[in-house]
Formats: C-alpha cells, sequence, structure tokens
C-alpha cells in the first residue's frame, strides 16, 4: 500500500521533532529514512505506525486517512532497534503472538509460524527463548513476527543499529531479498549512508525535523540540493565554499592547460582507495581519491608537486 | 478509565480519608487545645523517651547496620546465605512475638539472668531488634557495587586500611547509611507491637509514645491521640524529608 | 535494599551474597580485621536475633508436645488463626491488584500526579499502626466523619471484621506497588509497543505481556504483603476490640494468652507465626534469587 504523510509536525515540550514533512512512498517500495541522530526520522516512522500522533498533518495508507488512527488498527508490523522480544515467550510463542490475539485456530497458528521461521531461517528454534538467541535471531524472529499478521506496510527502526557489522551486512542482503520476494511496503530508518544507499530503492534525507531531499541514491549522490545531503551522501572535500566529490579531483602525470600544481602531504592506503592530502599553491588543502592502480603508477611520494585538475566546484545557495 | 477511578477510591477510603480526619481531630480545637494535649506531662514523658531512645537506637544501627553489611558482602563463610536470609526476620516476624521473644530470653526466669523487662534498656532492645534489617539493607547493594579498584588505587599511592575506610569507603557508603538510618527512626517511632509486653508500658519510665496513643485511646480522649500522633508522624516525615528519601523513586540496578 | 534502595522508603531485600573482594584483606593484618568484624557482627546477630528465637521454640516445647497441642486445638486459637488467615485472603489480593494498577498508572500513564501518589502510597510506612487504627476509628467509627452514613447503611467499621481487613490493607498497602514499580521501568515499553502493532488491545497487552514480565516483582511483593497482615498488631489493637472468639487475629491471641498468663498458648501462637515468617525469609530469597537469574 502507498503511503502519503502530508505536512505533519510533531514537537516534544520544546523540542521540535516533525517540521513540515511530506513524504510519498510507493505501493511495494523499499524507501530508507536517512538523517543523522536528532533529525526526526525514528518520530517520523513511529508517527506512519500510529505509536506517535502529529500535531498537525494527516497520514495517509493505502489511500485512507490513517492520522488519528491508533496503531492496533493499521495493520503496520513493526520491528525495534532492539527487537522488543516477549522474553516468556517461545520463539514461535513470539511469531505467533499477532496470530493469536485475532484468535486463528490453532493450527493456521502452527503452520504460519513454521513457514515464516523457515523463511528467516528460524527453522529448529521455535522451541527457544529469546535470551537463548543471538542478536541477529532475534531480530529475524522480530521480522517474522510482524509479518506474521500480513501487514499492509513494514517499519523498521534501525533494526541493524544494535548488531556486529558482519551480521549487519548479512542481515542487510537478506532484508533487500526478503522484500523481493515479499513485496510489502517496507520503511527503515538508518544514519547509516551506505546502508541507505546499498538496501533502498527511494532514500529520504531528513535533518532537524525537515526533509533535506528524496530520491534513489543516484539521484541524491549526483544531485544533492544542498551542502547537507551532499556531505550526509558519499564523501566530500571541502574547498572554501566549494564542495567537491574527492574522486572528481585527477591527480595528473603531466600538466595541461587546465591543471594546477598541487604538494601531496600525506598519503593514506586504504585497501582498494588511496586518499592524497594535497595542498594547493594558495595554500588551501583539499583531498583527493584515487584507486591503488593509479596510486603506484604515478609512483606517488609525500613532498611530491604533482598537477592536479579540479572539477567545478558545486556551490549551494546560502 | 473506570480503572483510575477505583484507584481513586481505594487511595482515598484507605490512606487519604482517614488521614484527614486524623489532622482535623487534632486540630479540632485550635492550637490551643492541641498544645495543651501536647504538653501533657505523661505525653511528653512518652514523646521524650520515643524520640531519645529512637536517636540511640538509630545510632547503634548505623555502625552494627554497616559492619553486618560489611560481612556480608567482604567476607566468605559456611552459612553466610542463611545469615544473610536471617537480616529479614525483624520484618518477616509479627512484632508481638519479636516482643516476646526477646522477654523469654532478657525478661523475668531468663536463662543468662538478664532481665531487662520493665526498664528503659527493654524499650531500646525492642527498637534495635525490629529496626535491624534497614541499615543493612541500605548499605549492602551499595557496598556490593563499590569498585574495589578505587580501594586498591589508595592504597597504591600509601594510604593505610584506616585510611581508606575513611577517605574511600565511608563517604561513598554514606548516602546509603543515611538512607538506612532515615528509615529505621520512622519505623522505631512508630514502633508498638514489640514493646507491649517487654516495657511493661509504665507511664513516666517505660511508656513509648505509641503506648500513649494506645491508652489514650482507649479513655476516649480521642483528641488527644490525635495530637500526640500529629507530632510524632511530622517527626518521622521531617527526617524522612530531611534525609532525601521522601518520594524519590529510584530504580533497581540491572546486575 | 532491592539492589539500590527502591523508591522512597526501600524495602528490606536480601541482596545477593557476593563473593568476597577487597584487595586489602589478604595479608595477616587484613585477615584479623576480617575475622574481628566477623566477631563483632555475628555477635551482634547471635545476642539479637538468633538466640531469641531459638529461646522461644525451646521454651515453647520444653515441657513436651502434649501442652503445645492442647493449646493450638483450643478454639480460640482455632478462631484467631482463621481469622487472620481470612484477614489476608481479602486484604492482600485487593493490594495486589491495587499495587499493579498504581505501577502501571505511575510507571505508564502520564501523570502530574506522580510525586504526590507517590508520597501517598508510602504514607503507610510512616505511620505508627496505632496511629492508623486511630485514624481509622476518626474516619469511619461511630462517632467519626462517617460514622453515621455507615450506621445507617448497617457497617460497622470498629469491633468489627471489616475494619481488621481495612486496617491490615492499610498498613500492608504499599508493597505490590513499590516493587513492580521498578520492574516496569526496567522492562521499558518496546515489547507492549510491539503487541500494540501486532494488534493487541488494552487489557491483551496488559495480561499477555506486561504481566509475565512484571510477575517475579510482583509475586514479591506479595509475599511481602502477606508477612505484613499477618503479623499485623498495632493498627488491629486498636480497631478490633480484641473481642475472644470474634475480633481476634492471631497476633492478639499472642498478647491475650500472656496476660492470661498462658504463657504455653503465648508460646504455641507465637510460634506458629514464627514458623510463618521463616516460610517467607525463604520464599523472600528464593525469589530473590529466581528474578536475578531471569533477569527480571
Amino acid at each position: 500500500m502507498a503511503i502519503e504523510v502530508q505536512n505533519v509536525s510533531k514537537r516534544f515540550g520544546t523540542f521540535t521533532a516533525l517540521d513540515d514533512v511530506s513524504v510519498r512512498v510507493a505501493d511495494g517500495a523499499l524507501t530508507a529514512l536517512l538523517g543523522p541522530s536528532g533529525s526526526g526520522k525514528s518520530t517520523l516512522l513511529r508517527v506512519i505506525a500510529g505509536l506517535e500522533q502529529p500535531d498537525s498533518g494527516s497520514v495517509h495508507i493505502g489511500g485512507q486517512d490513517m492520522t488519528c488512527a491508533p496503531a492496533r488498527s493499521r495493520e503496520v508490523g513493526f520491528v525495534f532497534q532492539h527487537y522488543a522480544p516477549f522474553k516468556h515467550m517461545t520463539v514461535a510463542g513470539n511469531v505467533g503472538f499477532g496470530l493469536k490475539i485475532r484468535r486463528r485456530p490453532k493450527r493456521e497458528i502452527e503452520q504460519r509460524v513454521s513457514e515464516l521461521l523457515a523463511l528467516v531461517r528460524l527453522d529448529g528454534l521455535a522451541g527457544r527463548y529469546p535470551s537463548q538467541l543471538s542478536g541477529g535471531q532475534l531480530q529475524r524472529m522480530a521480522l517474522a513476527r510482524a509479518l506474521a499478521v500480513q501487514p499492509n506496510v513494514l517499519l523498521l527502526d534501525e533494526p541493524f543499529g544494535a548488531l556486529d557489522v558482519q551480521v549487519r551486512a548479512e542481515l542487510r542482503e537478506w532484508l533487500r531479498r526478503l522484500h523481493d520476494e515479499i513485496h510489502v511496503t517496507t520503511i527503515f530508518v538508518t544514519h547509516d549512508q551506505e546502508e541507505a544507499m546499498e538496501v533502498a530503492g527511494q532514500i529520504v534525507v531528513m535533518n532537524g525535523g525537515r526533509v533535506e531531499q528524496a530520491g534513489t541514491s543516484q539521484e541524491l549522490y549526483e544531485k544533492p540540493r544542498n551542502e547537507f545531503v551532499m556531505s550526509f551522501i558519499g564523501p566530500v572535500s571541502r574547498l572554501g565554499d566549494a564542495y567537491l566529490r574527492p574522486h572528481d579531483i585527477q591527480i595528473l602525470s603531466d600538466a595541461d592547460a587546465s591543471s594546477t600544481e598541487a604538494m601531496v602531504r600525506r598519503i593514506v592506503r586504504l585497501g582498494f582507495e588511496v586518499r592524497v592530502e594535497l595542498t594547493l599553491p594558495d595554500g588551501r588543502e583539499v583531498w583527493a581519491q584515487i584507486t591503488r592502480d593509479t596510486a603506484n603508477e604515478l609512483e606517488l611520494s609525500e613532498g611530491q608537486i604533482l598537477p592536479v585538475r579540479l572539477p567545478a566546484p558545486r556551490l549551494f545557495a546560502a | 478509565m473506570l480503572g483510575r477511578g477505583l484507584l481513586g477510591i481505594y487511595l482515598s477510603v484507605l490512606v487519604l480519608l482517614p488521614i484527614s480526619a486524623l489532622v482535623a481531630e487534632s486540630s479540632h480545637g485550635g492550637i490551643g487545645a492541641f498544645w495543651r494535649e501536647v504538653s501533657n506531662p505523661e505525653a511528653v514523658a512518652a514523646i521524650k523517651l520515643t524520640l531519645i531512645t529512637s536517636v540511640v537506637v538509630v545510632c547503634i544501627n548505623a555502625v552494627f547496620g554497616t559492619l553486618i553489611a560489611w560481612m556480608l558482602v567482604r567476607d566468605t563463610f559456611r552459612g553466610r546465605g542463611a545469615v544473610n536470609a536471617l537480616i529479614d526476620l525483624p520484618f518477616a516476624l509479627p512484632t508481638i512475638v519479636a516482643g516476646l521473644v526477646l522477654l523469654a530470653l532478657y525478661g523475668k526466669g531468663s536463662p543468662v539472668g538478664i532481665n531487662v523487662a520493665f526498664t528503659r534498656a527493654s524499650v531500646a532492645l525492642a527498637l534495635l531488634f525490629v529496626t535491624l534489617p534497614f541499615v543493612v539493607r541500605s548499605v549492602q547493594p551499595v557496598l556490593h557495587e563499590l569498585d574495589p579498584a578505587m580501594e586498591e588505587a589508595a592504597a597504591s599511592l600509601g594510604a593505610g586500611p584506616v585510611t581508606v575506610m575513611r577517605r574511600v569507603v565511608l563517604p561513598s557508603l554514606t548516602p546509603a547509611i543515611l538512607s538506612g538510618v532515615a528509615l529505621s527512626f520512622a519505623r522505631a517511632i512508630g514502633e508498638f507491637g514489640s514493646l507491649v509486653l517487654i516495657t511493661g508500658n509504665l507511664p513516666f519510665k517505660t511508656e513509648a509514645g505509641s503506648v500513649f496513643i494506645f491508652g489514650q485511646i482507649e479513655s476516649e480522649n480521642l483528641a488527644g491521640a490525635a495530637a500526640v500522633s500529629v507530632v510524632l508522624l511530622l517527626a518521622a516525615l521531617v527526617v524522612l524529608a530531611a534525609l532525601g528519601r521522601l518520594s524519590r523513586w529510584r530504580s533497581r540496578h540491572v546486575r | 535494599m532491592s539492589a539500590s534502595g527502591a523508591g522512597a522508603l526501600a524495602l528490606p531485600r536480601p541482596a545477593a551474597p557476593a563473593p568476597a573482594a577487597g584487595a586489602l584483606s589478604n595479608d595477616r593484618a587484613g585477615r584479623r580485621r576480617r575475622l574481628a568484624v566477623r566477631v563483632l557482627a555475628l555477635g551482634y546477630l547471635a545476642l539479637l536475633l538468633a538466640a531469641p528465637v531459638v529461646m522461644i521454640f525451646y521454651r515453647t516445647f520444653e515441657h513436651g508436645l502434649a501442652p503445645v497441642w492442647d493449646a493450638i486445638t483450643a478454639p480460640n486459637f482455632q478462631h484467631a488463626f482463621l481469622l487472620s488467615l481470612e484477614v489476608v485472603a481479602i486484604a492482600v489480593p485487593l493490594n495486589t491488584a491495587f499495587g499493579i494498577g498504581m505501577a502501571l498508572l505511575l510507571e505508564r500513564g502520564r501523570s502530574r500526579w506522580r510525586g504526590a501518589l507517590g508520597l501517598i502510597i508510602d504514607l503507610p510506612f510512616a505511620i505508627s499502626p496505632v496511629v492508623v487504627g486511630l485514624a481509622l476509628v476518626l474516619a469511619y467509627g461511630r462517632t467519626g466523619w462517617f460514622g453515621d452514613w455507615l450506621t445507617e447503611h448497617g457497617v460497622q467499621v470498629i469491633f468489627s471484621v471489616p475494619g481488621i481487613v481495612i486496617a491490615t490493607a492499610i498498613v500492608s498497602l504499599p508493597f505490590v506497588a513499590r516493587e513492580t514499580i521498578p520492574v516496569l521501568r526496567e522492562i521499558g515499553t518496546d515489547a507492549e509497543q510491539a503487541a500494540t502493532t501486532l494488534g493487541a488491545g488494552e487489557w491483551q497487552t496488559f495480561w499477555r505481556v506486561t504481566l509475565p514480565a512484571i510477575r517475579w516483582g510482583v509475586v514479591y511483593g506479595v509475599v511481602l504483603t502477606t508477612a505484613r497482615a499477618l503479623g499485623e498488631f498495632g493498627a488491629v489493637s486498636v480497631i478490633s476490640g480484641r473481642i475472644e472468639g470474634q475480633t481476634q487475629t492471631l497476633p492478639l491471641y499472642v498478647q491475650d494468652r500472656f496476660e492470661n498468663f498462658d504463657l504455653t498458648g503465648a508460646y504455641a501462637a507465637a510460634v506458629v507465626l514464627a514458623l510463618l515468617a521463616l516460610a517467607t525469609l525463604v520464599a523472600m530469597n528464593l525469589l530473590t534469587r529466581r528474578g536475578r537469574e531471569r533477569g527480571t
């Protein structure tokens, strides 16, 4: 189901969490709400879920006005950062909870639970308790639990935030594939730009309670609307007021008409990628990103003076 | 919500209304009547006895309670678990039984020849019994969470054990000790059951405040009883507030 | 108390016997100091707690089992015992329901009166039981505020079982609330919110998610409430009139027997109460350990 958020504002005391936010999520899309802490992304998610009521504005899910509807009746699946397991129930009990509440027959519940456990690859763990599961397993259980009642929308609040880097990478990939299979409109909140770009089709960048820009990862990367989006998505190298993409700075072997000279101040090798910190003739500092091969070809060394070509700087209206 | 209403009614019927009636009765005849009741010599004697004995008792508790807590946390010996459980006995045991129990050992016919029945010492004894757990249980968790590294650091800097105790450990324990003291005091000044049998309730000698109040009720002098009650209640509230324990909802540590 | 003094008037709570720490105690002087502390502390406890309790058991059974049996089969004893149980059977469930409700209101509600409510719930701790009895008489006695209204409706509070129940409920009021509140705080609202998104209503969420999560805190509170209710003496003394065979609870019976020079009777009743107290201690200890293991 498509989701339409219009002009939603929400304040907590004197703190404005959401300031006239409007977002549109297409049916079946996988969207990320991306932003730093305090940007309002979690609040927006919770407003969509019905766990918070907006002060103004509206929320439509599947064309229906759900602004005042309680969370209970919105048919949204919600996955929490710290999994929110029902500690006193088994994995099967957790996953089947929503169905039990709806008084489905026992056999139906059992069947659906085992289907879901197979889907999230937790089969065999049905009788375990949450205290016996790892973080990754708990999150998959939480997902299965949310999916059990066939929600119209799936909402995930920093779902991988509490997990190890390795597990996080695995689950990201897995979420992407799950979405391909199930096609439920999914929104997840993250502060990790890489995660957003890797998983989501559409990204909504938020800051200070406002939407800065929404679009595909490509759009946001290539055509950022302001400094914040540009710095948040992808690396930036600043030159005074101008923002540059470090891999757009080319280090040349021979000078030409468009090049200027720069001194290599420091070389940082990060595996495949090499970071070169440069000082320009006017004293300004900038850093470039080149591949290992290029660095080797150029036989870079610190203190070296080389021609570089700077791209056209991107300036945003103040 | 219906629930909220029911809760309100329950709370009112059980606590608010009775307390209000008490305060109303004590101020019924104005400040003059109040003062008259409270300055009655027997009342004064009873209040004095209660307050002074309670102060003595909580001081003893502060010392021994801390000592016991220290032993339970820092020492190991067989049966420590049982001793730890036993600390709560005064809390679980009915006060009248506590009095009887003390009387059996320290009253007439005592096998060890100690007979404090009908003396002021018996008041102190009973109060010591019933207030035992408070300082111990207040200090224990704090002592438990105390990082031994602090004491080790002090020792490595040349501090002897007495100095470490005085300058590192005790300051950390003081809030907990005071907290336990406040609770002990509030308990002690209101104590009744354990006193009735062993003290003899002799007016001007071993009659505690609560026993005096009881006597006033039996003699149908409800105004007098109410007046002295308010005095004791205020004393408890003042001490609790002063030691900062009133209405502070602390959460339990996760262990 | 609990692990760090829960609430304004912290309840005694058996903290776990911890492994000995202290880098200062491993040399000879340290050992001597530890021994000194042990002797002082254990000595104090022996003199104050252990010896008297042992004495009572000794005195009770000094003359054999027969007199004890006679004592506990006496009709007044039986009545007192049953009355105590009856009072507990009414007061404890009431206070449990109230305690949970109050805890939910304070921890999950948006109450502006949090501080004041907390204070009121703690009040029974600061008041002498005799004063509680007095306050009850002044509010609901024949000459009290509601005296006329109650007499009209045929309800008698003084010198009757309802009065005893109310008095007992007041003095044992705070425990369940006080034990449940920190647990509610600790478990947080995430699981409850999850239940809501899964379609559970308020009652369903409470019954299936919240209550199971707080159950050990509640049980511990119930144990404390029961112990307090069983042992209540002062308030019930004032309000019941101590009428033999009618409004005499077991603690009152102990006093009655003593004052009538029936030492065996008094001791027998005391021993019964002491055994119940010991059972309470055991329960308290087991529950604290259970609560810790399960992470409640």
